[in-house]
């Protein structure tokens, strides 16, 4: 099966030549079915690898020499590991889903096709990120899921605010993209090679402490822009302009998480690095917490989710962070299963409510969307940690081994966990229970999705309660699959501490989820009243810590100060003048060189004679 | 002598070219179907290009009596010059009928002229040398002029004639004087004798009136002004093979000569190819810049093309496979640009080229035909990833490699003032339609043959790697043993 990887990323490309040369044509049905059956097809191939790929240590499979240029070489070739099986088998069944759930979402929209192969688009280029057996071929998927996530996220460009969030998206990726290149700059620097398995074969005997940790330093700042954490998360929220299945699918279950797949491709160089380490789980416990607080006063149900997915990223890095690879990874794959579901229950509420999102018009959905209203508690659930769900699972590995790092920081793990329970379970009871705030039209008209949309929630929902067990503290598959790529040092015995601990986080969750049930079902007066006594502070969070007007202020007003002089001062004057004057200088020339062709065969033949004069004189005076 | 040991074989592209000319002369006389004889000719060139595929892709083939190799340079050669061939023969299908020019003569003379410019890429001897560059000029020289009722191109066809006649003089010359040197005429025999007679003065100056003749045949500076004239007055079709195969020829002999016979006057001919090529890149962009005819900006365009090259040439034999590779990426890309042109020509107001001005929106009319200029209008002007840029890069990265750093800083410079006259013609293509603007031509031969062009303008950007192993380490095979 290994041998046949390479249609994993031909039949996503197929799908988008087909639909951007003929989508138009075709028609809707054939479109859809030309997309969905590619990813389909793509994902039965990473099963396959993902079976083959278990207990190997990784497989190089080269497509073809891409570079070659004297002694820079870049190899096409897939790297088959159980690690980026994985990730291939997470990223091509979601997105398959999202697929058919798109189907029925998108069917209205004026430009299908274009959505279609977008999305096939996408999928492509995150398989080559995550099938790279280099830094540049990563880097080219990289770039590429960024360029689709801003053309998905501006899939709607009439709209301003759709447009704007595009660019945000794209500009505040760059920040973090240069960081990502110029580490890979680096690599190349000192290794002469961009190959994953000779930069970590070699790494001890060429890296130092200083210069392994620039290196892994860089390449954080690469994951911080691509997954959304301090300081670049800034680009999420805005991000969910999009079209809901595309939240679900790039900004929540497949491209955010790169950043992390990253990371732990790297494992190698960060294990060297004790110091990116520690930034990088304190970057990941800070960002869980400060996001988990912001969801708690966001009105706008697609921001929760966008929040939390931030939040949920932070843990993901808090394990890599600690070194707990495979726990991070786990977490990636329960996360991308719920957290697609809750972004596709959102959108179901979004298609019965005639796009409606802002929780406090909602309410009382459960009456009228009683499918929704199941998956969407199945994966608030599993957000929040509760036992048995797969969240708990995959959440709990992680507090475990951060606290065997250091108390600190599963401290802040488990007040997010609490923070978790207590805003899902908001945005759950708010949108579904109570008397329904909606308009009288909207509420009357408001219907359950088709089948096409609701089977593929059905199916991540499952996958969502069961989706834990892979990974049981016990029996863990998922650490087990990996290890021959990750080498987990494995956690010292559980012993009762980790039964305690275990506990605990399931009574925070509980905690956090009556809490919110007192708050907004029981008292809903009381989150008003609380947000009058502790105004500055509702303020504050509702404004999301003033941290985009600080970027506005401190980053883009200066620069925008820089390119006003630039644009209005110092280029017309000093660089297209002198431009300028060196194109007058070139046209001037050129119209004079137009004389000297004159057109008399005599000038020509004397033009052609003071050449030989003058070879001839150089040859033989020399 | 044997028949069996004239190894016919090593130079079956070129007999091949040969006997579909005579074919095509011949079938003229009884059929008059202009679109048939077209047809012809397309087979003729085809069979030639397989014929090159299959002897590269084969066992190395002896030399044919030592007048002419079937080396790896020869052959590539030969691959760009088919590739052009057949380029040139499905521009013309339609585009000969529509300004109503005699089959027969144009794609016989055609043919010819491919096979001259073909013999001229192998040609190990300075009897082959020179006759296979008279084969191509004379056909070139009946081609210019072959629209007899345009007095624009019976001047430009007896221009190129005179000049033609003129620098050949030098170039028989340098070779009577190469002989009294060395007295051999085979390029191996040459090459030999060099080291012994290195300061004569005969060789000396022999060296420099090859370097001349050739000069004029790649439209070097000073030795180009009969370019513009003949280029702008010659159908399009014939500008676009003559722009590509003369000069791919040219450069094939002059590289065979100063780099495989000469190597050790090395330190003697590089500042002449040098300064040449600083001169040609620099005249014909800044010519081009005041061009308002897309045809004679073309033109021009082509002699700051022939000084990029020369930049190669200059490098030596690190610069060889840099040359072959920017020769083939130019077929492609320039013949795609005249391929766009005669898209858009119209017989009677158009007889001295398309204006810029009637390039005016022409995405909003044929956005495919206008996206294939856009991509031959980057790559002539270097952008990454089409085969332009690949091939300017291994030009310069070659002088950069034998310490021409000067030379590559002045190519880059000449590519920057480049991008203004490429992209104006893109930026003309994007504004908005005339109203009143006739349909261009459309005919499956030209959209194939367009289609072909900006395809394997971008594949050879994407991948350039299968060519460039093809012409890496040419050289050393340069007699073909």
């Amino acid at each position: 099966m290994l041998a046949y990887a390479w249609l994993m990323l031909l039949f996503p490309l197929l799908g988008v030549l087909i639909n951007a040369f003929f989508g138009r044509r075709i028609g809707k049905r054939a479109v859809s079915w030309v997309a969905c059956s590619a990813i389909g097809l793509s994902f039965l191939v990473a099963l396959g690898v993902l079976m083959g790929t278990a207990g190997s240590t990784g497989v190089e499979q080269p497509l073809f020499t891409w570079i070659s240029a004297g002694s820079f070489h870049v190899e096409f070739s897939l790297l088959l590991d159980p690690l980026s099986a994985l990730m291939a088998a997470v990223v091509t069944g979601v997105s398959f889903l999202i697929h058919i759930y798109s189907i029925g979402y998108m069917a209205e929209d004026p430009r299908y096709a274009r959505y279609f192969t977008y999305l096939n688009l996408f999928v492509f280029a995150m398989l080559i990120l995550v099938l790279a057996n280099n830094y540049l071929m990563m880097y080219v998927g990289w770039e590429g899921v960024g360029l689709c996530s801003y053309l998905l996220i501006g899939f709607w460009f009439e709209r301003k605010a759709a447009a704007d969030a595009g660019k945000k998206a794209f500009i505040v990726n760059r920040v973090g993209d240069m960081g990502f290149a110029l580490g890979i700059m680096l690599i190349f620097a000192m290794f002469g090679t961009l190959q994953f398995s000779e930069v970590f074969r070699r790494a001890p005997g060429i890296l130092g402490p200083a210069a392994v940790t620039a290196i892994t330093l860089l390449l954080f700042v690469g994951a911080t822009g691509k997954s959304a954490q301090i300081p670049l998360y800034i680009w999420l929220p805005d991000a969910m302009e999009g079209p809901t299945p595309v939240s679900a699918l790039i900004h929540a279950a497949t491209m955010v998480t790169a950043g992390v797949y990253m990371v732990a491709r790297n494992h190698v160089l960060f294990d060297m690095a004790p110091t990116t380490a520690a930034v990088v789980a304190s970057i990941g416990a800070a960002t869980a917490f400060f996001a988990a607080t912001m969801a708690l006063v966001e009105k706008d149900l697609k921001r929760i989710l966008a929040y939390s997915t931030i939040s949920q990223l932070g843990y993901m890095f808090l394990a890599v962070g600690v070194g707990a690879y495979a726990a991070g990874m786990f977490h990636l794959t329960t996360h991308a299963f719920f957290k697609a579901l809750l972004f596709l229950a959102a959108g179901s509420v979004m298609h019965a409510m005639a796009g409606e999102i802002n929780i406090q018009k909602l309410g009382g959905l459960r009456e009228k969307l009683p499918r929704t209203y199941a998956v969407f508690a199945v994966g608030a659930a599993a957000l929040a940690g509760v036992p048995l769900f797969s969240g708990f699972f995959s959440k709990d590995e992680i507090l475990w081994r951060a606290f065997l790092h250091s108390p600190v920081l599963w401290l802040v793990g488990l007040g997010t966990a609490f923070l978790t329970a207590v805003y899902i379970f908001r945005a759950l009871f708010v949108t579904f229970w109570g008397e329904t705030r909606a308009e009288k039209k909207l509420w009357e008209h408001a219907h359950e999705a088709p089948a096409v949309m609701s089977i593929p929630m059905l199916i991540l929902a499952v996958l969502a309660v069961i989706g834990g067990y892979i990974g049981l503290p016990r029996l863990s598959l998922v650490e087990g699959y990996l290890e021959p790529v990750l080498h987990a040092e494995h956690a010292a015995e559980a012993g009762a501490t980790e039964w305690v601990l275990l506990a605990v986080s399931a009574l925070i969750a509980l905690g956090g989820i009556a809490l919110a049930y007192y708050l907004y079902v029981v008292r809903p007066a009381v989150p008003a009243n609380l947000s009058k006594q502790f105004a500055p502070l509702y303020t504050l969070l509702s404004r999301k810590y003033y941290v985009d007007e600080f970027y506005m202020a401190v980053v883009v007003e200066p620069l925008r100060q820089v390119g006003r002089f630039i644009a209005e001062l110092f280029d017309p004057r000093v660089v297209d003048g002198a431009v300028n004057g060196l194109a007058r200088l070139a046209g001037v020339c050129g119209e004079g060189l137009g004389t000297l062709q004159n057109g008399r065969v005599r000038s020509y033949a004397l033009s052609i004679l003071v050449g030989v004069v003058i070879i001839l004189g150089y040859f033989l005076l020399r | 002598m044997n028949i069996a040991d004239v190894q016919i074989v090593s130079i079956l592209p070129q007999t091949l070219l040969l006997a579909a000319a005579l074919v095509v002369f011949l079938a003229d006389l009884v059929w008059k179907d202009r679109k048939g004889i077209g047809l012809l000719a397309l087979a003729g060139v085809l069979a030639t290009f397989v014929a090159t595929v299959v002897m590269l892709a084969g066992p190395g083939v002896p030399t044919f009596q030592h007048m002419a190799a079937a080396d790896r340079f020869a052959l590539v050669i030969s691959l760009v010059m088919s590739a052009a061939a057949v380029l040139a023969v499905l521009v013309s299908l339609d585009y000969i009928v529509r300004v109503d020019l005699p089959a027969g003569e144009y794609y016989g003379l055609l043919l010819l002229a491919a096979s001259g410019m073909m013999f001229l890429g192998a040609a190990t001897h300075l009897m082959t040398l020179f006759l296979s560059l008279e084969i191509l000029s004379i056909a070139l020289y009946a081609l210019a002029g072959i629209r007899t009722t345009d007095i624009r191109a019976g001047e430009a066809a007896l221009k190129y004639f005179l000049l033609g006649a003129f620098a050949s003089a030098f170039l028989l010359y340098g070779m009577a004087l190469l002989y009294g040197a060395t007295g051999t005429t085979s390029l191996a025999g040459i090459a030999a004798a060099v080291p012994s007679v290195q300061t004569d003065p005969m060789l000396i100056a022999g060296l420099a009136l090859l370097l001349i003749g050739f000069a004029f045949k790649v439209a070097a500076v000073p030795f180009h002004m009969w370019t513009p004239d003949v280029y702008q007055g010659a159908p399009s079709s014939v500008t676009a093979f003559m722009s590509v195969g003369a000069k791919a020829a040219g450069f094939a002999a002059l590289v065979r000569v100063l780099v495989a016979v000469f190597p050790t006057l090395y330190a003697w001919w590089v500042w002449p190819v040098g300064v040449l090529a600083v001169l040609t890149m620099t005249w014909g962009n800044l010519a081009a810049l005041a061009q308002g005819n897309v045809k004679r900006m073309l033109a021009y365009s082509s002699i700051a093309h022939a000084g990029y090259i020369l930049v190669g040439v200059a490098a030596g034999e690190a610069g060889v496979s840099g040359v072959l590779f920017y020769l083939m990426a130019y077929a492609l890309m320039n013949i795609g640009a005249f391929a766009v042109l005669i898209a858009l020509e119209r017989a009677e107001e158009d007889a001295a080229g398309v204006e810029l001005e009637r390039m005016r929106g022409l995405f909003h009319r044929r956005p495919w035909l206008a996206a294939a200029m856009t991509v031959f209008m980057f790559s002539l002007a270097g952008m990454p990833p089409l085969a332009g840029f690949f091939g300017k890069l291994y030009v310069f990265s070659a002088a950069v490699r034998s310490g021409l750093l000067v030379l590559a800083i002045i190519g880059v410079i000449n590519s920057v003032i480049s991008a203004y006259y490429y992209l104006r013609v893109v930026a003309r293509m994007a504004l908005a339609a005339p109203a009143e603007e006739a349909e261009p031509a459309r005919c499956p031969a030209l959209t194939i043959g367009t289609g072909i062009a900006a395809v394997g303008t971008v594949l050879l950007g994407i991948y350039p790697t299968w060519l460039l192993n093809l012409v890496q380490g040419t050289l050393a095979v340069l007699f073909g043993g």
